[in-house]
């Protein structure tokens, strides 16, 4: 990760055409893995929340929520690193752009997800609809991720239909988005891993505690 | 409620009548008290008199008015569309509607319910509105329909998410912060429809919006429908 960073900044050279200097375009190397993880944890959490509707098992509701707050955080940085560049490349920081309002609603929906887990008290009861509200807001997402942009014409540089972008990407730049992409990912997981840890020892020790509350 | 009108007999029902015995028992309730309706009627009018009069006259512009005609839509339903289960709750009838019929046409008769209220809140709404902003129409059909399948993916999406709001502490406020993620893709393709219906510009467009907003309201009706089954029993 260290080396992407260190790269990202030294062994790009700057992308003529992106701003005055170029320099500009270095945020992809960031923006975009923080963007597609923000989705992907999304996706990862709706999927656990599934898997909690089907077997009522609370390790998947505790995943979904592990999910959902890394998707959060990549969802904060997407979104202003967006902003940061936004206002480099076309003067404001927010100017309600498609994509830009995919990327807010999806943070929206990731708010909503956790004002409604603080909203119940009862555990069994708060898991089962805070799913339910996952799958619901989950089948809005292809809508603001696919149709938006596509509908309203954006500024926004797009990955082409069949990822020409990618393609027209210098060699270094690519090799460097590349590793950044794969680096974030790495980073993801590994928190996810972490997290779930966390939250399933918690969870063993609410259960063990709870036997023995009546006697310490 | 009259069982001979209802033609219930003492066999099981079959789902299309359950849907629409839970359809007329809101009906009915609602128009004991005509509370919903009421109310909503009064914030929709509130609104567009406030604006109406401090602008003084008409709006000349489309994309204000179009926006502003979905955000009293948006709150309206907002208020409105929360009384299906909520007052289940209040009431302590939840439990026996559980018990009477299975999830799927519960949700069907409560969406169609609020669907039924929504446009009946849009029939009133739409015409004050076009006469306080001094609008005219350009794309009359566009227009209409856009209205209707807004307030009817407006049902939709506010009927199952009351049903999980009723559920929880703090019913009113959580309705709003919960509906708006999930109801502002619609909210974006009625906006655009609707200036684009008023101000008659790019009138091919039109069409673009108006699939989105069917497509839409298809996903989270069939959405709404699988999911209302967790949402109903614990």
């Amino acid at each position: 990760m260290t080396a992407v960073i260190v790269a990202s900044f030294l062994y790009v050279p700057a992308i003529p055409g992106f701003g005055a200097t170029g320099e500009t375009a270095r945020i992809i190397i960031y923006h975009v893995p923080a963007a597609w993880l923000a989705v992907l944890a999304y996706l990862v959490a709706t999927i656990y929340s599934v898997a909690y509707l089907l077997s009522r098992d609370s390790g998947h509701d505790r995943r979904a929520v592990v999910n959902a707050e890394l998707g959060t955080v990549f969802c904060i940085l997407a979104t202003v690193t967006g902003a940061i560049w936004s206002r480099a490349a076309w003067g404001m920081y927010w100017n309600w752009d498609p994509r830009q309002t995919s990327i807010a609603v999806l943070l929206l929906i990731y708010a909503a997800y956790f004002v409604l887990r603080s909203a119940i008290s009862d555990v069994v009861r708060r898991a089962r609809l805070s799913a339910v509200y996952a799958i619901l807001a989950f089948v809005t997402v292809p809508f603001l991720v696919f149709v938006v942009p596509r509908t309203f014409p954006s500024l926004h540089p797009d990955l082409g239909a069949d990822g020409s972008r990618v393609s027209a990407m210098s060699p270094e730049v690519l090799v460097v988005f590349v590793a950044s992409l794969i680096c974030f990912t790495g980073l993801y997981l590994w928190l996810q891993n972490i997290q779930v840890r966390l939250h399933d020892l918690q969870a063993r020790r609410l259960l063990e505690r709870g036997n023995t509350s009546w006697g310490s | 409620m009259s069982l001979r009108r209802l033609n219930l007999g003492t066999k099981p029902l079959s789902w299309h009548r359950k849907c629409i015995a839970v359809l007329q028992k809101d009906l009915r309730l609602e128009f004991r008290t005509r509370y919903a309706f009421g109310a909503l009627i009064m914030f929709a009018v509130t609104t567009l008199v406030a604006i109406s009069f401090s602008l003084a006259g008409g709006m000349a512009d489309t994309d204000i008015a179009a926006a502003l005609l979905w955000i009293i839509f948006f709150f309206s339903a907002m208020t409105g569309v929360s009384r299906a289960f909520v007052q289940e709750e209040e009431t302590g009838t939840a439990i026996a509607l559980k018990m009477a019929a299975d999830p799927a046409p519960v949700f069907l008769g409560k969406f169609l319910f609020n669907a039924a209220l929504l446009i009946s809140i849009a029939v009133l709404v739409v015409p004050l509105y076009l006469v306080m902003f001094n609008l005219s129409v350009a794309i009359v059909g566009g227009f209409l329909l856009t209205v209707l399948l807004g307030v009817v993916g407006l049902a939709a999406a506010g009927t199952i998410l009351s049903a999980i709001a009723a559920q929880s502490a703090v019913k009113g406020s959580l309705l709003t912060v919960l509906s708006l993620p999930i109801v502002l893709p619609l909210l974006i393709g009625a906006t655009s429809a609707t200036r684009t219906a008023l101000s008659g510009s790019n009138p091919g467009s039109i069409m673009t919006y108006i699939s989105m907003l069917l497509f839409y309201n298809g996903s989270v009706i069939a959405a709404s429908l699988l999911l209302f089954e967790y949402v109903w029993h614990e």
